[in-house]
């Protein structure tokens, strides 16, 4: 055991304000003179505006102001932009007005504003502004809006077709003629709706004197909002400040530049005051980005004795009416090429379609991406298993991608940075003693109860990730990341980073780091954050990114640190620099231990400047940037084992157990944390949670009664083990681990639950696998009485 | 409507709408923010307080309904500088990430604890139905509160039944803390 901070479980900083009711959400914030906004929606999924009444609402108590999107357009606001265009995809960036001028597309899609004294007089108000509709023919559903006849929704998209995709490698075909079998399967991989407990919230602020904006904003990344802002309502980005204060989580919901901050930030301007707007839950269930919705069609081809040769897919992706910042990107670089997972892959080849419909737009959701790729990957896996008769763990190994430090390139083009995947599998499997299990399950089935087991064995890319790659692939911005270190004279430091945590524990986890490395105590640490006026430019809190791509920065920066005090140390202690060593915050003298200068002393020699060395500037501050030279790939091995009453189709989660590889791990606690979370969100996918939309376009699970997020009664303690392969990606080997949870957990649970069916001869059951659903599958497989 | 309401332990009293939420007395008349609204159909429980000692979601409630109530919230759990258990228990054992729900959170859990009642693992899973956390995975709130029982029950010796329950409840706690080092 040592004392470092770095490995260590501390107590997050986040909470004293959290735990005692203060904290600084949007919502909580206010400003002088405040007024309130209210949203009128399209109740329609699809419809043509013919005119819009606010003169009713004009007149109502409080109100001060009832604004259309044609008003916004006149006052020079843009439509709300994609950031990311794939290449060689042919895609159609159709307008998207942050409010609807001449048609609506979904339901939720804003038609008109109210500016109100108080929140309650601009709800009130929305009600008596009286739109005329003509209502048009709606679709919902991705792959049925490609087809011929199908309603359009943007006059320049034909076929409602945004883009078509592909990734190849190998020689497909080759694969499947050479095959003993072949398994094909239709997944959906169905919409979800994210639900950070917080909804969004805006608050803008224009200083009519110095024509400047201050925006505090739910978000993941402020200075990607600001970027965005400044290119759509013409504000310079130098004028614009973006505040993301604390946020309720985001899980990618909140990366998304949202039409609501350009009707604050125009409201601001037209009535001279701050301008809120808070989300309602119901608001959110409508408004804000959903995720996933794939249609997949997918075969793999194998051996009789385990090796998987190829992977074919047609998948319709499901992107909303309009694109969403980054929707492009999710379906296809963040899912395409991650089709390989964890295995020796020789060929693949899919066509990843991109579909407009007439419902919310959708986005990134934790893993984003990479869940749709994973639960794919990992279903055919066990459907070859059963196909040839051999246990799905014995098809995993044969296929894993045998261990490597040096890179490895996989079919689909990405170069893994290190992977080490059978000492996770074999751990996992030693965690539940899995031939115990086995046998267990054999014996369990004679007496008639069902439990199965469910082996998953990925790896995700995250770590978001070169620039370079980042350009070369369409997206909007870079993806390095940037520190300051800063001494103040007493020896206490700031840390300002452009990533945006919220939720996460970087402002723990990175003042260990610094604390670790220049021998401070962590509480003389405060990391700055989530405003744009007070720290350098960053790309923000997504992709498992954060932990990642800024440690690099600071680590740049402290190295930074480190030269300037070994210089100053060496000037006062009047040695030779080469002589100075620094270890545990003290710069010594080699050899003379006795003559030393702690950090704190350099520190305030630095900032009075009263003897420094020629040439060497006053102060100790330094600042880098970090622009990684490949993802981070993390891996593991979840297994889950459920029960399933073949009487009611009811699943019990008996047991989880999940071996992940994130690197070295900075504070145990956290990242166990955020491993939990994971899981429970994946869990939410398999069995029960799901968007729904009627055939009109009406969202039906529009609210937290019919939209069921997990609860604390549904698991189990989890067992938790790890793996540690470091990165050579970064200078602390660290990998992102916010979404493997949920990356692995849908399929490794969606595979106990079809394992525990095998004797029904059940072969495919929707997600989520709600009990009904199980139960009508038994009946079905067992002939239907 | 006149309403006479005492809130953390002081009396206030105020003309509200017949409409108006507890929650939305307590966050926009009162200014006590640290109760936080996560939805809008009573499912979420973020916006959980006390009345006169009963835990309720205070969007389920109109502030007349609380005419001449003593209501607790978030910031009125601690005193005099110091924390309450539950809120101890919730840094240590990191039983919040974002924090929105935590307030509520919080404040079930404590009258969880406080109405006794099954305190297994998993009877403090099911006393946790009314409220919803995103980001926890819900382990380390169950953690938190084990942390809890755990304390009491080494501050009050107890005899009978009463014993063997809070040692089962204990046994359970000590060998979620052990796998979690695993």
């Amino acid at each position: 055991m040592t004392d470092r901070p770095f490995g260590a479980s501390l107590k997050r900083v986040e909470d004293a304000r959290l735990i005692t009711g203060n904290g600084r959400y949007t919502n909580n914030l206010y400003q002088p003179g405040m007024l309130h906004l209210a949203v009128v929606r399209s109740p329609y999924a699809h419809a043509r505006i013919l005119s819009i009444d606010t003169a009713e609402a004009a007149g109502m108590p409080g109100v001060m102001g009832v604004f259309t999107g044609q008003e916004l357009r006149d006052a020079g606001f843009g439509g709300i932009p994609c950031a990311w265009v794939v290449p060689d995809s042919d895609t159609k960036t159709p307008e998207h007005p942050p409010i609807a001028v001449d048609t609506v597309r979904y339901v939720g899609d804003a038609v008109a504003i109210v500016v109100a004294e108080t929140e309650q007089q601009a709800r009130d108000a929305t009600y008596a502004v009286d739109v005329d509709y003509d209502v048009l023919d709606a679709v919902t559903d991705g792959r049925g809006a490609t087809a011929d006849g199908a309603p359009q929704l943007h006059d320049d998209v034909e076929n409602n077709l945004c883009f078509h995709w592909t990734v190849s490698g190998g020689d497909i075909d080759a694969a499947f003629a050479a095959a003993d079998v072949v398994v094909t399967e239709t997944i959906i991989n169905q919409r979800l709706i994210p639900v950070a407990m917080e909804p969004r919230a805006a608050l803008a602020r224009w200083d009519v004197a110095m024509e400047e904006l201050t925006l505090w904003v739910t978000s993941q990344n402020p200075h990607i909002a600001r970027f965005l802002l400044s290119l759509d309502t013409g504000i310079p980005e130098h004028k614009i400040r973006v505040i993301a204060p604390d946020v309720g989580g985001g899980f990618g919901s909140k990366i998304a530049h949202y039409p609501e901050d350009s009707m604050v930030i125009f409201a601001s301007q037209k009535t001279g005051r701050p301008v809120k707007w808070n989300e309602s839950r119901s608001e959110n269930f409508l408004a804000t980005t959903h995720g996933r919705d794939h249609h997949q069609e997918v075969e793999m081809a194998a051996t009789s004795d385990g090796k998987i040769l190829g992977l074919r897919a047609k998948v319709w992706a499901n992107l909303g009416a309009y694109l969403s910042t980054a929707s492009t990107g999710v379906p296809t670089i963040l899912h395409g090429l991650m089709l390989s997972g964890a295995y020796t892959l020789p060929a693949v080849h899919e066509d990843v379609y991109g579909v407009f419909t007439n419902t919310t737009p959708v986005d990134a959701y934790r893993g984003a991406g990479r869940p749709e790729a994973t639960f794919m990957v990992e279903r055919m896996m066990d459907l070859v298993a059963q196909k040839i008769g051999m246990d799905p763990v014995e098809v995993r190994r044969k296929n894993l991608i045998p261990p490597f430090t040096e890179g490895h390139e996989v079919i689909t083009g990405l170069v893994y940075d290190t992977g080490n995947y059978e000492p996770a599998l074999d751990l996992a499997m030693e965690m539940v003693d899995y031939p115990a299990l086995r046998k267990r399950q054999a014996q369990l089935r004679e007496q008639g109860r069902y439990i199965g087991i469910g082996v998953v064995t990925y790896t995700e890319i995250c770590g978001l990730g070169p620039s370079e790659v980042a350009g070369a692939v369409g997206f909007g911005g870079g993806l390095w990341e940037s520190a300051i270190v800063r001494f103040h004279p007493s020896g206490k430091v700031n840390v300002m980073v452009g990533v945006s945590p919220h939720g996460q524990g970087e402002g723990t986890t990175f003042a260990q780091i610094v604390g670790d490395q220049l021998g401070l105590p962590v509480g003389d640490v405060e990391i700055i954050y989530g405003d744009t006026d007070l720290t350098p430019m960053g790309w923000g809190t997504y992709g498992s990114r954060t932990t990642p791509v800024a440690s690099g920065a600071i680590m740049g920066a402290i190295a930074k640190i480190k030269d300037k005090g070994v210089k100053i140390a060496a000037h006062l202690l009047e040695a030779s620099t080469e002589d100075i060593e620094f270890a545990d915050g003290k710069f010594s003298v080699k050899g003379s231990r006795d003559k030393s200068m702690t950090i704190q002393d350099i520190a305030l020699a630095a900032n009075t400047a009263w003897d420094m060395p020629q040439g060497v500037e006053p102060g100790l501050e330094a600042s880098a940037f970090f622009n990684p030279s490949n993802f981070v790939y993390p891996f593991g091995t979840h297994i889950a084992v459920v029960e399933v009453d073949p009487e009611t189709g009811e699943i019990e989660l008996q047991r989880y157990a999940a071996v992940d590889d994130c690197g070295p791990i900075i504070n145990p606690m956290i990242v166990e944390g955020q491993i939990h979370g994971g899981i429970v969100q994946g869990v939410g996918q398999a069995l029960w949670e799901e968007a729904g939309y009627d055939e009109k376009g009406s969202l039906v699970t529009g609210t937290l009664m019919d939209y069921a997020i997990p609860k604390a009664e549904s698991f189990p303690s989890f067992e938790l083990g790890k793996t540690e392969t470091p990165t050579p990606v970064n200078p602390l080997g660290v990998k992102g681990v916010g979404e493997t949870g949920t990356i692995a957990s849908t399929p490794t649970v969606y595979n106990a639950v079809m394992d525990a069916l095998l004797p029904f001869g059940v072969k495919t059951i929707d997600m989520p696998m709600t009990p009904e659903r199980v139960w009508r599958a038994i009946r079905d497989a067992e002939g239907g009485h | 409507m006149k309403v006479s309401i005492t809130v953390n332990g002081a009396p206030h009293e105020a003309d509200i709408e017949p409409r108006r939420l507890l929650v939305d007395f307590l966050r926009d008349d009162l200014g006590l923010k640290g109760t936080n609204i996560g939805c809008d159909t009573s499912q979420c429980g973020a916006c959980t307080v006390h009345v006169n000692g009963r835990p309720v979601k205070s969007c389920t409630i109109l502030a007349v309904q609380a005419d001449d109530a003593s209501v607790t919230t978030i910031e009125g759990l601690s005193g005099n500088g110091q924390l309450h258990p539950m809120q101890e228990a919730f840094r240590e054992m990191h039983g919040l990430q974002c924090g929105f729900c935590t307030s509520g959170m919080i404040m079930a859990a404590v009258k969880l604890v406080e109405d006794g009642g099954d305190l297994s693992e998993l009877g403090i899973r099911h006393g946790l139905e009314g409220n919803l956390c995103r980001c926890t995975g819900y382990e380390n709130i169950v953690r938190s509160i084990q942390h809890v029982v755990r304390e009491m029950a080494a501050h009050a010796p107890l005899e009978g039944d009463e014993a063997m329950e809070h040692h089962r409840t204990l046994r359970e706690a000590e060998e979620m803390a052990g796998r979690r080092q695993s």
